[in-house]
């Protein structure tokens, strides 16, 4: 090949769609493949296995809590198509948060932006690359959570479950489509510093309200703490249309029918596509804009002199907490947390004095959230630090400084769980002892995993939770639905709570196994 | 030439540095009030030491040695220091120079407690880095070339944080932090959180959160960069001051202009080694070109072979 041949290609190869989406999809292989290699191939072949395990468990559950629905036979009645609908809302609203959060970053990360915005490529066209793998990744999460109840729907019921597919797509793209909308209207009327902080609120609240204000009118309604008890109610069922109705229509595509199906999908691409168009004219200014972008200079509380007499380990404390106050991001992270806390306390309100069996499901959920809620806190706390090298070249041992992060963090969990711990009181001490004694043990083995998983990097690395690592991820969510089933269980049956207190050893003995080696 | 007073009235003695023009007050205890010339042909201060040592004059003369670094060691892929010996004297300005990947930020991390060396050893002020590193840490500040700082904090927030950590009492500590905020043109944004701050402001906050515990030894890795002129005058003016007051400092930097015009000895370290030490003068002497700038020198230094053999001779 000559020179020439070679300069006269290269404009043209970098000014097409394909050049872009080649380089996107390179770029996210390999991020891909880090997060399951974690830099070591070794690692794939244990993840792909138990990986695949979780697949067959997931196929096996869904077709466990199927079989008995289809056995009676599934018509597209009115009943039927709100339960349908119902999990519709709740898959859109789970990726309407994950498109709020994946277009804000693509907007605020500058990675290759400038190199990409100051070459004489068409940029509007890496946009438009962007804006589609970012439609992508937001339907293949909900393709990955719904595909073992379609997929078993498939092999027991037929082939017209296979447009269940096609509809979570269409829906996929529509959120992603409504997120770039939002961040363009946010961008102009909030302006660039504060389009993050009010899109990371919204994805959050997004991401646990509908499925928190589900339960919560399930339980004023008293109808017990389930996602479809509104849905499967003889009242709901009476109040919707009837089942001709147009609102019904990704309802009758998922159910099979050809024609809801490619309507639906077109009037979905149409948007998308559309959406995709416009957004595009418009990214390229954003992004510039949020380059130049300074936080917004606020003054703190009047000076009023150093306090005196703290000890080194209450200093450190105290700049914990402030930094925990004055993180927006980790606000709504936190209070993501907290909203789940509001059911069961709505479940204690409205069944205040009727007998023990409520325990059994508030308490579970309070000793999770709070296990949870510590491991969020304490991996922001241990492991993010805005000046590690301050602390590490300090006159101070690891052994004080982790301590005083550890006190910070369950100051605030004890902070929370508190008013729950009380309200329990009144109506049963035995609960309030086993709520008590489940959330210690949850937060202590959260933290544990975090102190083993640590690493050192700024606090703005850690604005999403998927730089942690993989595995103390799943650990510390393992741990805290072990021990919040233990202290449900140990309501029931003092014994019974060694049960899933084995599970817990077997797992943090796994983490402890597998963390990662520091020098030294 | 340099000039040596020694005062058995105080216990101390006083090195005036003919050739840097500076003055050391060093505590060396002696036995007897002389006034000495010492023949100043090689490094000064290395001279004196190595003379009151042979001379007996002081048994604990290793406490006025700032930094003492010998043997020392560090692989990461490839070394990245082999070897090395460095003594950096109390009250001293040391600028230690190298290419990129000489090994410089290397040994200064290894000094402030950042990475454990796989062999040697490190003393700062006679306490063993390794075996004592609370107390080595307590006489040691760290300034790097990106600032650690809170961007939710304010520069008098971070003081006050920074200051707990080396257990300086509040009141003085609070003096100190407004006496430094001021000093370093910070007073306007005292309240603000940093996180709007430009590099040369942070740089300055963190150079105030280096000052606030008055460390023996400061270690800056490249503190001038993206500084602007001003900033860059502030900071150096700083340095220069504190070790006027017996601070000892050790920088490195790629500005050469700053490490001769600042610096009472330079170190030029190259492949994890140090190939030449001296001062700007004597620097000069080794070289085998005709070299007038430290720039010239120090290329000549790096990019000849027999380096290692000029540091023998």
């Amino acid at each position: 090949m000559s020179i020439a041949t070679v300069v006269g290609a290269a404009p043209s190869r970098t000014a097409s769609l394909v050049w872009f989406a080649a380089h996107e999809a390179r770029l996210i292989w390999r991020d891909f493949a880090f997060i399951i290699s974690g830099g070591k191939t070794r690692r794939v072949a244990a993840i792909g296995t138990i990986m695949g395990l979780f697949i067959v468990a997931m196929h096996a559950l869904a077709a466990y809590l199927i079989a008995p629905v289809l056995a009676g036979g599934i018509v597209a009645d009115k009943a039927t198509l709100l339960m349908v609908s119902g999990g519709l809302a709740m898959f859109f609203s789970l990726m309407f948060s994950q498109a709020i959060e994946s277009v804000t970053r693509a907007y605020y990360a500058r990675s290759d932006l400038d190199l990409i915005l100051s070459s004489p490529a068409p940029s509007q066209r890496l946009f438009q690359v962007r804006t589609s793998v970012l439609t992508l990744q937001t339907i293949a999460l909900s393709v990955l959570i719904a595909s073992p109840m379609i997929n078993v729907l498939i092999y027991m019921d037929g082939w017209r479950w296979a447009g269940a597919y096609l509809v979570l797509m269409s829906l996929g793209g529509v959120a992603t489509s409504v997120a770039v909308l939002m961040t363009l209207f946010l961008f102009r009327a909030v302006g660039t510093a504060r389009t993050r902080f009010i899109a990371q609120i919204i994805a959050a609240v997004v991401g646990a309200g509908f499925v928190i204000s589900l339960q919560a009118f399930a339980i004023l309604f008293g109808q017990g703490m389930s996602r479809f008890a509104l849905f499967s109610s003889a009242d709901s069922v009476a109040a919707v249309p009837n089942a001709t109705s147009f609102l019904w229509l990704p309802a009758h595509a998922v159910m099979g029918d050809a024609a809801s199906i490619g309507l639906l999908f077109i009037i979905c691409a149409i948007f998308l596509v559309s959406v995709i168009a416009f957004s595009a004219q418009r990214f390229s200014k954003d992004v510039l804009a949020t380059a130049g972008m300074v936080e917004r200079k606020k003054k703190v509380s009047t000076f009023k002199g150093f306090t005196h007499d703290l000890s080194l380990r209450a200093v450190l404390r105290r700049k914990e907490w402030k930094l925990l106050r004055r993180d927006p991001w980790l606000i709504s992270q936190s209070l993501q947390q907290i909203l789940y806390l509001v059911p069961p306390a709505l479940m204690l309100w409205v069944n205040y004095g009727e007998g023990d069996g409520i325990y059994y499901v508030v308490v579970p959920v309070i000793v999770m959230a709070a296990g949870q809620l510590a491991g969020g806190l304490s991996w922001i706390t241990i492991s993010g630090e805005d000046a590690h090298e301050l602390i590490d070249t300090a006159p101070v041992g690891m052994r004080t400084i982790l301590t005083a992060k550890v006190e910070a963090v369950i100051a605030v969990i004890a902070m929370v769980v508190s008013p729950f711990a009380l309200a329990l009181l009144f109506f049963s001490p035995r609960a309030a002892v086993w709520m008590l004694f489940g959330v210690s043990l949850a937060s202590a083995s959260a933290v544990l995993i975090q102190l083993w998983f640590r690493s050192q990097a700024n606090r703005s690395l850690f604005r999403r939770r998927q730089v942690s690592s993989k595995a103390a991820t799943i650990c510390e969510a393992l741990v805290s639905i072990l021990w919040a089933a233990g202290a449900g269980l140990g309501i029931l049956n003092g014994y019974l709570f060694f049960i899933p207190a084995v599970f817990v050893a077997i797992v943090l003995s796994i983490a402890f196994f597998i963390r990662p080696r520091r020098e030294g | 030439m340099i000039l040596v007073e020694l005062y058995t009235t105080n216990l101390a003695c006083r090195i005036e540095n003919n050739i840097t023009g500076s003055t050391t007050i060093l505590n060396w205890p002696v036995e007897e009030l002389f006034t000495k010339h010492v023949d100043g042909t090689e490094s000064g201060f290395l001279l004196v030491y190595e003379k009151f040592f042979e001379l007996g004059w002081a048994s604990n003369m290793t406490k006025s040695i700032a930094l003492n670094i010998s043997g020392l060691n560090k692989s990461f892929d490839r070394p990245a220091v082999e070897g090395l010996d460095l003594k950096i004297f109390g009250g001293e300005f040391y600028a230690l120079l190298g290419p990129n990947g000489a090994g410089k930020t290397t040994t200064l991390r290894m000094v402030a407690g950042l990475l454990e060396p796989d062999a040697g050893s490190i003393e700062v002020f006679g306490t063993d880095v390794l075996n004592d590193p609370i107390t080595a840490k307590s006489k040691v500040a760290w300034v790097s070339d990106e600032p650690m700082i809170y961007d939710k904090l304010s520069p008098l927030e971070y003081l006050e944080f920074v200051s707990g950590l080396w257990g300086v009492e509040a009141g003085v500590a609070e003096k100190r932090s407004l006496e430094l905020i001021n000093w370093l043109g910070l007073e306007p944004h005292a309240t603000e959180r940093c996180g709007g701050f430009s590099k040369g402001m942070r740089q300055k906050v963190a150079l105030a959160g280096a000052l606030v515990h008055e460390p023996q030894l400061i270690i800056l890795d490249e503190p001038l960069t993206g500084l602007d002129a001003g900033s860059a005058r502030q900071v150096k003016d700083v340095l220069l001051s504190r070790v006027e007051n017996g601070t000892t400092v050790i920088m490195t930097t790629h500005i050469l202009e700053v490490a001769e015009r600042m610096a009472e000895r330079i170190g030029v370290i190259a492949q994890g080694r140090l190939i030449a030490e001296g001062t700007f003068d004597e620097l000069k002497g080794r070289t085998t070109k005709e070299a007038t700038t430290l720039e010239e020198v120090f290329l000549d230094l790096v990019e000849s072979g027999d380096a290692d053999e000029r540091l023998a001779a």
